[in-house]
């Protein structure tokens, strides 16, 4: 026991980074909760967020600076000193600047509001070569709207609370949770709302839909196009929002005419009479109507046009900026107030080239995240030049990104490979260095933003010191700064000198920001004039329906439909997804966790395996490529017949992970030569453009 | 003083584990050894309808609870008052007779105490004013920890909503 103490903060187990209170005894935490000052959280926490304090007594992690004492991947390791293992780098990346110049340095991370100074970092030592995990994520959707408003996917956001009708494609709003999303989704559908869920596999989602259709896989964009169909060609559009907000609606209503419900049937198994019904019900709960254009839709090669298509139905229905649809997230400024300062002093621009080719081999493309797929060639090739140092922060490319083996073998070009981590990954098993970073309950963060109608700030606190040898990552980045004599770009020793730098001349204390974890600067929700003052950033200030970047480019904005292709006869498409209680593979080990999930399973269409004399529990071999491995089916009618499942992050191959060590099975390692596939308008792998095969085990 | 219920709405509930996990974090259990468990009948389909339902299951505190009457040293003990059978764990000799004796199977071992553990609804914290464990961090509000009488109306309430889409309330109120 000892002082009890009560520190508001953010959470660290997944990417959704849930407001949280955490209740601390001395130097223990003895409990953690959602946030209650947040009204949408209340004290509401997910599996993975209470399992928090079984990470903080975890010791199957790396607790120490270690240096590899052994080839790359062989598992041995030297534990050192934090000035060991700093210098060590420092060292490492100085001779690769001398020689290849300061591009030569990769570094890719989770995104997320706190890592301004990792890519202060970059800048400082001149790389423009920051990605994030996108490409296995959003980045098609971002691209989407970017191509029709001008801005990323974040600008808008969805007002499920106040919803009449929710459409979501695949989006398993109840299983992928972010707890205020989901509860504010329960809330709705409590209050009547209706829910229409899209997904050839019947999850938890699909369970609580008014209407589950079980569409045949990669057919999203037909559907959208017939569903487009019926709406302009019934007059069911919100012709005042289209008229004053659309640009170029003409090419999308010629465009869609082809594209009928009844040849929409014929391609995702959907009944056309269902697609007239669904349009006409919609469009009387129109404008509150949410189409979710997609969180992980890094699929199909289509991704981008699936996701264009459904934002543009939100459009069509006038969804935008209207409580129960989409809305814009406003920022200090909306509020007038000042926002947050950047931490870098002066950095220099960084002009260089970026190796992936965003902005300039593909202009199209956001600069911003980058294309991780496009840099890895760029590692293998040495085109457009040499990538030799690698920083992955709390990223794991060898789970996240398909075909590891492929991954691994472009590794070998590097001369220095960091992982900075929590926890192990797979990819730090092929690290020359890990740098342990503390846990998110053992760490202070940069001040956040908060978007949102309150705009506001807000801070991750460290509830209690770090248990071991382990650092926050902006002092690990601000030490090897230094060591490459960076220093003057960072004048900061702790937390509290960042945070000053950050708020100077904003008004707002950290005091303030602590005391409930986050402070908003309005009282009101600010909503734009949705008919006259909505900030589109495209060159005509509108909806473009034909945007001229990717024109350019060759690659139609309106682009004619193409069917998948079917898996040949013993093979299946491969899908993946997530469960409430385990996060992309990251806390497969966690001692709280792991008994609830040891091994996945695959999920088959119960008529197909019969077919192969397989019935429920059975084991089958199932292979692509190199990988092979055995386990059990769930043998089902809710899964679409041409289709597999199977919940993703399994296999894990670091033996330091003695609980979930060679558990399951990778999906990702099925994946073979996949990592050159993908949607060339949005960027994203196009992980679901696998053929795996699958046989009954002797 | 009122005899509480854990009233669980299927309607609402995930069965995302949050409460399984809440107890096991808040009780310090054995890692996967919570007092309350979390079901599914599901996915299936039922007479052709795809289904997926969860079920909430937990210590019902009997009035007659056949756990304390088959305690022979006094570690479970129905309390004063609200009524919460209760547990002692200093007093338990691990001789696992409430196992046998309980017909909704809710005592359980604990083989790193090498006693029994059950859902005492989280009494320490209902006696600061707060709700049991599983209740607090329940992600979609599908657990509410009430008065017993109201469990039925919530229980009535919801069963009428879900037959007849629409809002309902107990026609007394205006």
């Amino acid at each position: 026991m000892g002082e009890k103490r009560t520190v508001y903060s953010i959470c660290g187990m997944c990417s959704v980074r849930c407001p949280i209170m955490v209740e601390v005894e001395g130097d223990r935490v003895r409990w953690i909760s959602g946030n209650p000052h947040d009204a949408g959280m209340g004290t509401a926490l997910c599996a993975k967020g209470i399992a928090g304090r079984a990470l903080l007594d975890d010791t199957e992690r790396p607790l120490s600076p270690l240096i590899r004492d052994g080839e790359r991947g062989s598992g041995k390791w030297r534990t050192v000193s934090w000035d060991e293992a700093l210098d060590y780098v420092a060292e490492k990346l100085k001779a690769i600047i001398d020689q290849y110049g300061g591009r030569a340095v990769l570094l890719s991370d989770r995104g997320g509001p706190f890592g301004e100074y990792r890519k202060a970092f970059l800048k400082a030592i001149g790389s423009p070569n920051y990605c994030n995990h996108d490409v296995t994520c959003a980045v098609s959707v971002n691209h989407a709207a970017l191509s029709l408003f001008g801005f990323g996917r974040k600008t808008l956001n969805y007002d499920y609370k106040n919803a009449k009708h929710i459409v979501l494609y695949g989006r398993n709003i109840l299983e992928s949770i972010k707890i205020k999303t989901t509860k504010a989704v329960i809330n709705a559908l409590d209050r009547g709302a209706k829910l229409t869920y899209i997904d050839p596999r019947y999850s938890v989602t699909a369970s609580k839909a008014t209407r589950w259709w079980r569409i045949r896989p990669g057919t999203d964009y037909a559907l959208n196009l017939a569903l487009m169909h019926i709406i302009i060609k019934e007059g069911l559009y919100d012709k005042a929002f289209v008229s004053r907000w659309v640009h170029g609606f003409e090419h999308l209503a010629k465009f869609v005419e082809q594209y009928t419900p009844e040849w929409a049937e014929e391609e995702t198994g959907i009944p056309a009479q269902e697609m007239y019904l669904f349009c006409r019900e919609i469009a009387q709960d129109a404008p509150h109507v949410i189409f979710h254009p997609g969180w992980m839709r890094a699929r199909y090669k289509q991704a981008f046009w699936e996701s264009r298509t459904t934002y543009l139905l939100n459009v069509l229905l006038g969804a935008i900026e209207v409580p129960g649809g989409l809305f814009f997230m406003k920022g200090p400024k909306d509020a007038g107030k000042k926002g947050l300062n950047s931490i870098g002093e002066n950095l220099p621009k960084v002009e260089e080239k970026r190796a992936d080719g965003a902005g300039w081999k593909y202009p199209y493309i956001n600069k911003g995240p980058g294309l991780l797929h496009r840099a890895f060639e760029a590692i293998k090739t040495g085109d457009p030049y040499p990538i030799k140092a690698y920083i992955v922060h709390r990223h794991d490319p060898l789970t996240g990104l398909p075909d590891p083996e492929a991954q691994v073998e472009i590794f070998k070009n590097l001369d220095l490979l960091v992982v900075v981590d929590v926890n192990w990954s797979e990819t730090a098993k092929y690290a020359d260095v890990i740098l342990p970073e503390c846990t998110y309950l053992e760490r202070s963060d940069l001040i956040a933003n908060q978007k949102g109608l309150k705009p506001g700030f807000r801070i991750r606190t460290a509830a209690i010191e770090p248990r071991y040898d382990t650092k926050p990552g902006w002092w690990i980045y601000i030490q090897l700064a230094k060591r490459l004599g960076k220093g003057e770009h960072f004048p900061y020793e702790t937390i509290e000198d960042l945070w000053e730098k950050q708020l100077e001349g904003t008004g707002i204390t950290v005091a303030q920001i602590q005391e409930k974890g986050f402070i908003t600067l309005t009282d009101k929700p600010i909503w734009y004039d949705r008919m006259n003052d909505l900030p589109f950033k495209t060159e005509s200030g509108k909806i473009e329906i034909i945007n001229k970047k990717w024109e350019d480019a060759g690659i139609p904005c309106l682009k004619p439909y193409e069917s998948p292709e079917k898996p040949p006869k013993g093979k299946f498409r491969l899908l993946f997804g997530r469960c409430a209680w385990q996060t992309h593979g990251m806390w497969m080990n966690n001692p709280a966790l792991h008994p609830y999930l040891k091994e996945n399973v695959l999920w088959i269409n119960k008529k197909v395996a019969e077919e192969m004399g397989l019935k429920d529990g059975d084991k089958v071999i199932v292979s692509n490529g190199g990988y092979k491995k055995e386990m059990r089916i769930f043998a089902t009618e809710l899964i679409h017949p041409e289709a597999v499942f199977m919940l993703h992050g399994f296999g894990r191959t670091v033996p330091q992970q003695t609980r979930a060590y060679n558990r399951g099975v990778a999906d990702q390692r099925l994946e073979v030569g996949l990592l050159d596939v993908y949607d060339p308008a949005g960027g994203a792998n196009a992980l679901c453009e696998c053929f795996i095969e699958v046989k009954p085990a002797k | 003083m009122a005899k509480y219920y854990i009233y669980h709405d299927p309607t609402r509930c995930i069965g995302c584990l949050a409460c399984e996990i809440s107890c096991m974090d808040w009780k310090e259990l054995p890692y996967g050894e919570a007092n309350c468990r979390i079901f599914r009948f599901g996915p299936e389909a039922v007479f052709g309808e795809p289904d997926l339902t969860f079920m909430y299951t937990s210590c019902f505190h009997c009035e007659k609870p056949l756990c304390v009457e088959a305690c022979p040293s006094g570690a479970l003990a129905k309390r004063e008052g609200d009524g919460i059978v209760v547990f002692r764990e200093d007093l338990c000799i691990g001789c696992r007779a409430c196992i046998t004796a309980c017909p909704w199977g809710i005592p359980q071992w604990n083989e790193n105490a090498g006693k029994i553990h059950k859902c005492d609804y989280c009494a320490d914290r209902i006696d600061q004013g707060l709700k049991p464990a599983c209740v607090t961090r329940c992600p979609v509000d599908a657990l509410k920890f009430v008065p017993v009488e109201e469990a039925s109306q919530l229980k009535r309430m919801r069963w009428l909503r879900d037959t007849f889409g629409r809002q309902v309330a107990p026609a007394a109120k205006y």
